[in-house]
């Protein structure tokens, strides 16, 4: 069945139609965090659009040329987290060495991708779903763009709504989940269009 | 002294310094289950179990982690433990199993397991990270369950799979959907820190 969706189609639906930040909640915790201002929130999407499109295919890769060839499935937890690490590890490093603007732009978020949840929550959808090698690839990178769209959008929002009057009691995170989930209900529009859950 | 700080823990994780409803953290991987109430029982289970045993094997093993690997050393014990619940879970509950999906695989990466294990066992003795451990999970279960308990209501008319609700009712659809869970997690911190954490505070906080 997965192999009928063409790797368009899966790019799409990251995107739109199953966000990954939006529909299965992966992310919040930069989400919310990181998203007060918009220059944060653009270096820290184009990191986790790098981070999950190579990933993304590192784990394909191990996982079905080693993982599946030696019957040892159940490790594939430890072997992605490890690999997520390790791969942002030596990403900081060669842009620490390359390039010190590319460096102040993205370096100091790559630790945090380590643990975001969504770069770990693509790996393993795209396991469950059975994806091809490119539908990967598009997954990887779909995921990556939708999660920086709707962090931008949040921070645009939310550089607006500064000096906004808030409910006592709402303020910071409540607020904020009351627009990501006005931005949900908007993205459900996307739903008519395709489904790849 | 380590009873009494044990306690102050207890408390504090439970209400003044709840991960979900203070410091907002790892809502990621759980939040997406809160539609039914038996799939969040059985991932706050599950999470209860990694944090707690992560952070007595971290807390353990303190003095033998150097400070620039210990990212990598919380996340394989955490992973180990992980896959421990994945293969039980599948063991014994293979629908569940079949319906948490990727989300078991998650508690991995879930921040409040980080967060303890940076904050609180790198720096105590095992019970006291154990503890800490297992009553931040519990104070995020609760707040969990009972936003479970609200959107399957809600969305499905059903309580742990039995339907309660009157003849005639009509399914609130958006519940069992992605926004739902937005709002009912935003509804409830804001129930929260109105009745409860602002008046406790003396009416301080009023940024």
């Amino acid at each position: 069945m997965p192999d009928t969706l063409s790797w368009f189609t899966v790019l799409f639906a990251a995107v739109f139609t199953n966000n990954i930040l939006l529909t299965n909640y992966l992310g919040m915790c930069s989400f919310l965090g990181a998203s007060r201002e918009l220059k944060t929130a653009t270096g820290l999407g184009s990191a986790v659009i790098f981070v999950m499109t190579t990933t993304s295919v590192l784990n394909w890769v191990v996982y079905y040329g080693i993982l599946k060839k030696l019957g040892l499935e159940h490790l594939r937890f430890i072997v992605f987290i490890v690999i997520i690490a390790a791969f942002t590890q030596i990403v900081e490093m060669i842009i620490d060495r390359v390039s010190a603007r590319l460096y102040a732009a993205l370096g100091i978020f790559l630790p945090l991708i380590a643990v975001n949840c969504a770069v770990m929550g693509a790996s393993l959808f795209m396991i469950i779903r059975e994806y091809t090698f490119i539908q990967s690839l598009a997954y990887g990178f779909g995921s990556g763009v939708g999660w920086t769209l709707a962090i931008m959008a949040m921070a645009g929002i939310r550089e607006k709504m500064v000096r906004a009057r808030v409910p006592q009691g709402l303020e910071g995170a409540g607020i904020a989940l009351i627009i990501a989930g006005i931005m949900a209900l908007a993205f459900t529009g996307f739903n008519g269009m395709m489904n790849i859950s | 002294m380590a009873r009494s700080r044990s306690a102050k823990i207890f408390r504090e994780n439970m209400g003044t310094n709840n991960p979900v409803f203070v410091q907002v953290l790892g809502i990621c991987s759980t939040l997406a289950v809160t539609n039914v109430l038996k799939n969040t029982v059985v991932m706050c289970l599950g999470l209860v179990f990694a944090v707690s045993m992560t952070s007595v094997t971290i807390s353990a093993l303190r003095k033998g982690i150097p400070s620039q690997v210990r990212m990598i050393v919380e996340l394989l014990v955490a992973a180990c433990y992980v896959i421990m619940i994945d293969i039980g879970i599948k063991a014994y509950a293979p629908d569940i199993s079949k319906q948490l999906g990727p989300y078991v695989g998650l508690i991995i990466t879930n921040c409040i397991l980080m967060g303890r294990a940076e904050a609180c066992a790198l720096t105590s003795p095992p019970w006291i990270a154990f503890v800490d451990g297992i009553s931040s999970t519990l104070g995020y279960s609760y707040v969990l369950m009972t936003i479970a308990v609200v959107r399957e209501l809600l969305g499905s008319g059903t309580f742990w799979g039995i339907s309660v609700m009157p003849p005639g009712w009509v399914n609130w659809s958006i519940m069992v959907m992605a926004p739902g869970g937005f709002f009912m997690l935003a509804i409830f911190m804001w129930i929260i820190k109105k009745f409860w954490l602002i008046p406790a505070q003396g009416g301080a906080t009023n940024a």
